[in-house]
C-alpha cells in the first residue's frame, strides 16, 4: 500500500505540473492582453496600462513570469485580488465553507437516495419501481442544474411559500435556516450524481447476486434480507468510490452554477464574479485549485477503492 | 458499410433510442425550416406586448422585451445544434487525432500528449469552459472553441485505448508490412476499425455541449445577446420567477429535451455498434 502510494502520487507529479502550466497559459499565452482586457474597452490612459503590466509583471519574459508564479502558488500565495485589493489566498478561503457545505450537503443526500432505489431496482428488475427509476436516471442526467434550481425556487419559495429562494447563513449562527437555506440548492446539485450512481447500484448489485458466494449464502438457508444487506451489497457498493471521485468534477461545475442561482457565496460565485470582473489572477488561483482539488478526489477514490476491495493487490507480484 | 443495416436494426429496435433518434430529427427540422415555422421576428421587440403569459397570439407568451418566446426558442434550435455539432467537430478531430498519433507512435508523444490530457481533464468542465471563454472572450465561436477543448481529453482517451488494442492486430501488421506509411496507417486501417465507439462518444459528446452552452449562457457568459439561445432566455427568465414562470419553464424544457434526445441516441448506438460496452446481466463467473 505504502510503495502504491508513493507510485501513484509519483505519477500525479507530471500532470500537476502540466495542469499548472495550462492554467498559467490560459492567462498569459492565449490571444489577448490581460492588462488591456482588466483595463476594458474604454480606457485611454496608457499610463494606467503600463503601471498594470508592471504590476502584474507582464513586461518580463514568460518563463520568469511563470516560475515567479509557480513558486508563490506553491507557498500558498496567489499575489492580489484585482478587485478588492485582498490577499486571493484570504478571499478564497473565506469561500472555502459554504462550497464544501453544498457539496458534502449534495453528495450526502444523492447517495441517501440512490442507494436504496439502486438496492430496489436490482432485486425487482422490470417492476414498475424500476421502470420508474430508469425514467428517473435519464431525466436526471439530462436536467440541467440551473433549470432544475430555478423549478425548485418556483415551485418551494414562490409558489408553497415553504423555504427560503435564495441566501445564505453560516451554520454556527443559526443551523436551523442555514440548512433550510441549503436544501434546495444541495437537491438541485444532488440529482445528476443520483441518476448515476442509482444506475451503478443497480447494474453492480444484479452482477453480485449471481456470484458463487451469494448462491452459497442462499444454500446456508440464509434470510434473504441477510443474503442482499449482509453478503451481496457490501461487495456491490466498492464501485461507488470510485463513482464519486471521478463525479468530483460535475460535482463542482454544479455548484459554480448553483451558487450562483441560490445567492450561496462560495467558491463558484467567486470564480463567476472574478470572470465577470476580469480578475484574472483570482481566476487563475481558483481554477488551480479546483484542478488539483479533482486530482486529490481522484486519488483518495482510488485508495478507498483498494482499502475496501482486498482483491486489489497494489502493484504486488502474483504470489508475492 | 456492410454492417449498417444489421447495427440500424439493433438500434432501431431499442424503444428509447427511437425517442431520442426522433427528438433528434424534431430539432434539426426545427432548426432548419424556423423561418417558416415562426410568426414573428426572434428579435422583434413589442412593448405594448411585455411580459404576456401564454396566449392563442403567443403561443408560450413573451418576455421582458415583449419578444415571442415560441420564436425564440425554435430560433435557439439552431444555436444549441450548431454548438453541438462544431463543438463536439473540434474534439472528435482533435481528440482522435491526438489519440491515434500518441497510440500509433508510443514512446515520449504518447507521455506527453495522454499527460497533457489527464491534465486537461483534472479541471471541471464547466470551470474550465468558463475560463477559456472568458478569456476568449463572449460569441458563439469562442463556446465552441471552449466547449470542444473541454470534450477533446476523452475523444483523445478513447482513441488512444482503441489504438493500443488494434495496433498489434494480424490485418493491421499486414498493411506495414505492404509499406503503408503511418499516415495511411493511422487514417486508413486503424481509424475505420475503432470508429464506434468515438460514433457513441460524439453523441453524448453533443449532449454535454448543449448542456454546456446553455451553462454558459445563463452565466451571462456565453452567446452575446440578442441572439436567442436557451440559456440566456433562462436567465432572462430566472429575474422573473414571480411574474412570468413560462420565461424559464419553456426554454428549460427545450434543453432538457435536447440533451435527453442526445443522450438517449448516444445510448442506442453504443448499443447498436459496440456490444462489448453493454451491462453485463446475469453474468456467472
Amino acid at each position: 500500500m505504502g510503495r502504491y502510494l508513493l507510485r501513484r502520487l509519483a505519477s500525479m507529479v507530471p500532470v500537476v505540473i502540466i495542469v499548472s502550466f495550462l492554467v498559467f497559459a490560459l492567462i498569459n499565452v492565449l490571444p489577448g492582453d490581460p492588462a488591456l482586457m482588466m483595463l476594458g474597452e474604454n480606457n485611454n490612459d496608457p499610463g494606467a496600462y503600463q503601471r498594470l503590466r508592471t504590476e502584474l509583471g507582464l513586461d518580463r519574459p514568460l518563463a520568469f513570469q511563470y516560475v515567479d508564479w509557480a513558486t508563490h502558488a506553491l507557498t500558498g500565495d496567489f499575489g492580489t485580488s484585482l478587485r478588492d485589493r485582498m490577499p486571493i489566498r484570504q478571499a478564497i478561503g473565506a469561500r472555502v465553507l459554504p462550497t464544501l457545505e453544498l457539496a458534502v450537503l449534495g453528495l450526502a443526500l444523492s447517495l441517501l437516495i440512490s442507494i436504496p432505489v439502486g438496492i430496489i431496482s436490482a432485486l425487482k428488475p422490470g417492476s414498475w419501481i424500476d421502470s420508474l427509476a430508469t425514467v428517473l436516471a435519464l431525466s436526471g442526467v439530462a436536467i440541467p442544474h440551473f433549470f432544475l434550481g430555478i423549478l425548485l425556487i418556483e415551485l418551494f419559495a414562490v409558489n408553497w411559500h415553504v423555504l427560503p429562494p435564495s441566501g445564505y447563513i453560516a451554520p454556527w449562527t443559526d443551523l436551523g435556516e442555514n440548512l433550510r437555506l441549503m436544501l434546495l440548492p444541495a437537491l438541485a446539485l444532488s440529482t445528476g450524481l443520483t441518476a448515476v450512481q442509482m444506475r451503478h447500484v443497480r447494474s453492480s448489485l444484479l452482477d453480485v447476486l449471481h456470484q458463487e458466494y451469494v448462491l452459497t449464502a442462499r444454500a446456508k438457508g440464509l434470510h434473504e434480507q441477510t443474503v442482499v444487506l449482509g453478503h451481496a451489497l457490501r461487495n456491490a457498493l466498492i464501485p461507488l468510490a470510485t463513482i464519486v471521485g471521478l463525479e468530483t468534477g460535475s460535482l463542482i461545475s454544479g455548484t459554480v452554477i448553483l451558487e450562483t442561482i441560490f445567492s450561496v457565496p462560495g467558491m463558484g460565485r467567486l470564480l463567476v464574479d472574478s470572470i465577470t470582473f476580469r480578475d484574472y489572477p483570482t481566476v487563475q488561483a481558483m481554477v488551480l485549485l479546483l484542478a488539483l482539488t479533482v486530482l486529490v478526489a481522484n486519488l483518495l477514490a482510488d485508495l478507498t477503492y483498494g482499502l475496501l476491495d482486498p482483491r486489489v493487490a497494489y502493484g504486488a507480484r502474483a504470489g508475492a | 458499410m456492410r454492417r449498417l443495416p444489421g447495427w440500424l436494426s439493433l438500434l432501431l429496435r431499442t424503444r428509447l433510442a427511437w425517442v431520442g433518434l426522433l427528438i433528434v430529427l424534431v430539432m434539426v427540422f426545427l432548426a432548419f425550416s424556423a423561418d417558416v415555422l415562426t410568426p414573428f421576428d426572434p428579435n422583434e421587440q413589442r412593448y405594448a406586448f411585455v411580459l404576456q403569459p401564454p396566449s392563442p397570439d403567443f403561443p408560450l407568451g413573451t418576455d421582458d422585451i415583449g419578444r415571442d418566446v415560441y420564436s425564440r426558442i425554435v430560433y435557439g434550435t439552431r444555436v444549441s445544434l450548431e454548438v453541438g455539432l462544431l463543438a463536439v467537430g473540434i474534439s472528435t478531430a482533435t481528440g482522435t487525432l491526438i489519440g491515434l498519433s500518441a497510440g500509433y507512435y508510443g514512446g515520449w508523444l504518447e507521455d506527453v500528449l495522454m499527460r497533457t490530457m489527464d491534465a486537461l481533464r483534472a479541471f471541471p468542465g464547466l470551470v474550465l469552459a468558463l475560463s477559456i471563454n472568458a478569456v476568449l472572450g463572449p460569441g458563439i465561436g469562442n463556446v465552441m472553441i471552449a466547449i470542444g477543448v473541454v470534450s477533446t481529453p476523452t475523444f483523445a482517451r478513447l482513441a488512444h485505448g482503441q489504438t493500443l488494442s488494434v495496433r498489434e492486430r494480424e490485418y493491421v501488421k499486414a498493411a506495414r508490412v505492404a509499406g503503408a506509411g503511418p499516415w495511411r496507417m493511422m487514417l486508413r486501417h486503424i481509424l475505420p476499425n475503432i470508429a464506434a465507439p468515438i460514433i457513441v462518444q460524439a453523441s453524448l459528446a453533443a449532449a454535454f455541449a448543449i448542456l454546456a452552452e446553455a451553462g454558459l449562457s445563463f452565466l451571462g457568459l456565453g452567446v452575446r445577446p440578442p441572439t436567442p439561445s436557451w440559456g440566456s432566455m433562462l436567465r432572462t427568465g430566472q429575474q422573473y420567477l414571480n411574474v412570468a414562470p413560462w420565461l424559464s419553464l419553456f426554454p428549460g424544457i427545450a434543453i432538457f429535451l435536447a440533451v435527453l434526445g442526445f443522450n438517449l441516441l448516444g445510448d442506442g448506438l453504443r448499443e447498436a455498434l459496440d456490444p462489448r460496452l453493454q451491462p453485463r446481466r446475469g453474468r456467472m463467473p
